[in-house]
C-alpha cells in the first residue's frame, strides 16, 4: 500500500470540475484508491463519492492506494493535485 | 452530403391539387427557390430586377390590371413576361380564369399557367411553406431515430453496436420508431431538424439473427412514427478504459448535423448496461434540463455552497 498527503491548492475547493479530473485520473489506474479527509475516506474513482467530501481550499488529504499500480496512482493524482487539477492557482 | 434540391412543376400540381391550364407546357421545369413573385410591377412594364426564377403568383389586383390594358399593350407585356425560361410555372389564385392573351402566350412557350381556389395571401402561404419543407437541405445518417417520451432521440454508433437491439427495446416499453439503419435528415428550419425514414424503410427494423422486422405490423400503429424532430444525438461505443467519460454531465457536448448543433451524449457500450434505459433516463433528464433543472449544476453549485461555507 502507498499513501501521501497533500493539500488541495484550488481556490474554490474541489469542486465539480476538478473533483471530476481527479476521478478520471483515478480511474486510469487497476488499484484500488482512496481518498481520506478527517477519518473519513471515499473511493477516488466515484464522483459523488470524491465531491461528498466538500473539500475546501488549504484542506490536507490522503492519497492511498492499493494493488499492482499504486505507486503510480499516488504520483499521479499527487501530481496532478499540486497542477491545480486543470486550474490554475 | 447536402445537395441542391429542386421541386418539379408537376410535383407541386400533384401535391397542391391545381388546375392546369396549358396541359400541353413544361411540367418538368424546376423549382429551386422557397421564395414567390407577385409579378406586378413584372406586368407593368418595369422588368430589370423581375425575380424570373420564382413561381409567380397572380391574385386579383394583377389579373384586374391585365385586363384593363388595351388589347395590344396586355399582348406586348404578356409576351415578355411568358419569355423567362427560368420562370417555372404561374399560378392564379381565387379561381379566378386567366385571360385568353396569357393562356396562349404561355402554351406557346412552355409555361405551366396554373390555378388555385385558394385566396392569394392562403395561397402564397400554403406555397411557401410546401417549398420550404421540399426544398429543405437534406442528409442521409446512418443511425437509428427513435421518439422516447416525446423527445427525438438519433442513435448512432458503428455497426454492429446495438443500436437497432435497442431501439427494438424501446418499442417494446412503448417507444416509438421512426427509422431505423437510415435516417433522412432534413433541417427544415435555422434550428430544426426532421428525420424519417427513406420511403423503402418505412416501420422496419433489422435485427440480426432475425432478420427483417416491421415494428408497425408487430407492435401496433403506436409504436412507429413517420416523422420526428431530432432533438439529442445519442453515441453508442465499445466501452475503451482509456477514455474519459463525462461523469458530471455539466458540460453540453453538441454535433453537428448539415447547420445546425444538436446536443450529444457518448455512452459506452459494456455487458450488463441496459442502454434502453440509459437511453430512456437520458430522454428525461434531456427534458428536464429544457423545464429548467439540471441536476448536474444543482448538485454543483450546492458542492460549491458547502466548500464556502467550510472557509468561512
Amino acid at each position: 500500500m502507498q499513501e501521501r498527503r497533500v493539500t488541495i491548492h484550488n481556490p474554490s475547493g474541489l469542486h465539480a470540475r476538478p473533483a471530476a479530473l481527479l476521478v478520471q485520473t483515478a480511474g486510469k489506474f487497476v488499484s484500488e484508491v482512496q481518498i481520506e479527509k478527517e477519518g473519513k475516506s471515499v473511493d477516488a474513482k466515484s464522483v459523488l463519492g470524491v465531491m461528498s467530501l466538500a473539500i475546501a481550499q488549504g484542506t490536507g488529504v490522503i492519497i492511498r492506494a492499493n494493488g499492482a499500480d499504486e505507486a503510480e496512482a499516488v504520483t499521479a493524482i499527487a501530481e496532478i493535485i499540486e497542477q491545480g487539477l486543470g486550474e490554475s492557482n | 452530403m447536402s445537395k441542391l434540391r429542386a421541386v418539379l412543376v408537376q410535383e407541386l400540381i400533384d401535391a397542391l391539387n391545381m388546375t392546369v391550364f396549358t396541359p400541353d407546357a413544361d411540367m418538368q421545369r424546376r423549382i429551386t427557390t422557397v421564395d414567390i413573385n407577385r409579378p406586378g410591377l413584372a406586368l407593368a412594364g418595369y422588368l430589370r430586377y423581375h425575380a424570373a426564377e420564382r413561381v409567380q403568383l397572380l391574385g386579383r389586383t394583377e389579373l384586374s390590371f391585365l385586363q384593363g390594358m388595351e388589347a395590344r399593350e396586355q399582348a406586348l407585356r404578356v409576351f415578355a413576361f411568358c419569355s423567362y425560361e427560368q420562370t417555372p410555372c404561374v399560378i392564379l389564385a381565387r379561381g379566378l380564369t386567366p385571360p385568353d392573351a396569357l393562356v396562349r402566350e404561355a402554351s406557346a412557350r412552355g409555361l405551366a399557367m396554373l390555378g388555385t381556389h385558394m385566396v392569394t395571401t392562403r395561397a402564397a402561404a400554403i406555397l411557401s411553406t410546401f417549398l420550404e419543407e421540399r426544398l429543405a437541405p437534406e442528409t442521409l445518417v446512418h443511425g437509428v431515430l427513435v421518439d422516447v417520451y416525446g423527445i427525438g432521440i438519433l442513435i448512432t454508433g458503428s455497426s454492429g453496436i446495438g443500436k437497432s437491439e435497442t431501439a427494438l427495446e424501446l418499442v417494446k416499453r412503448g417507444h416509438r420508431l421512426v427509422a431505423d439503419d437510415a435516417v433522412v435528415i432534413r433541417q427544415i428550419s435555422d434550428n430544426t431538424l426532421v428525420g424519417s425514414p427513406p420511403p423503402l424503410l418505412q416501420y422496419l427494423l433489422e435485427i440480426r439473427g432475425v432478420g427483417v422486422l416491421n415494428a408497425m405490423t408487430l407492435f401496433g400503429a403506436g409504436a412507429v412514427r413517420t416523422y420526428k424532430k431530432v432533438v439529442v444525438v445519442i453515441h453508442l461505443e465499445a466501452w475503451r478504459d482509456d477514455m474519459p467519460y463525462d461523469r458530471l454531465g455539466i458540460d453540453e457536448q453538441t454535433v453537428r448535423i448539415l447547420d445546425t448543433e444538436i446536443p450529444s451524449l457518448t455512452i459506452p457500450v459494456r455487458p450488463g448496461r441496459n442502454l434502453a434505459v440509459i437511453i430512456e433516463v437520458a430522454a428525461m433528464n434531456h427534458r428536464l434540463k429544457q423545464i429548467g433543472y439540471n441536476a448536474a449544476q444543482v448538485f454543483a453549485d450546492q458542492l460549491s455552497q458547502a466548500i464556502n461555507e467550510q472557509d468561512d
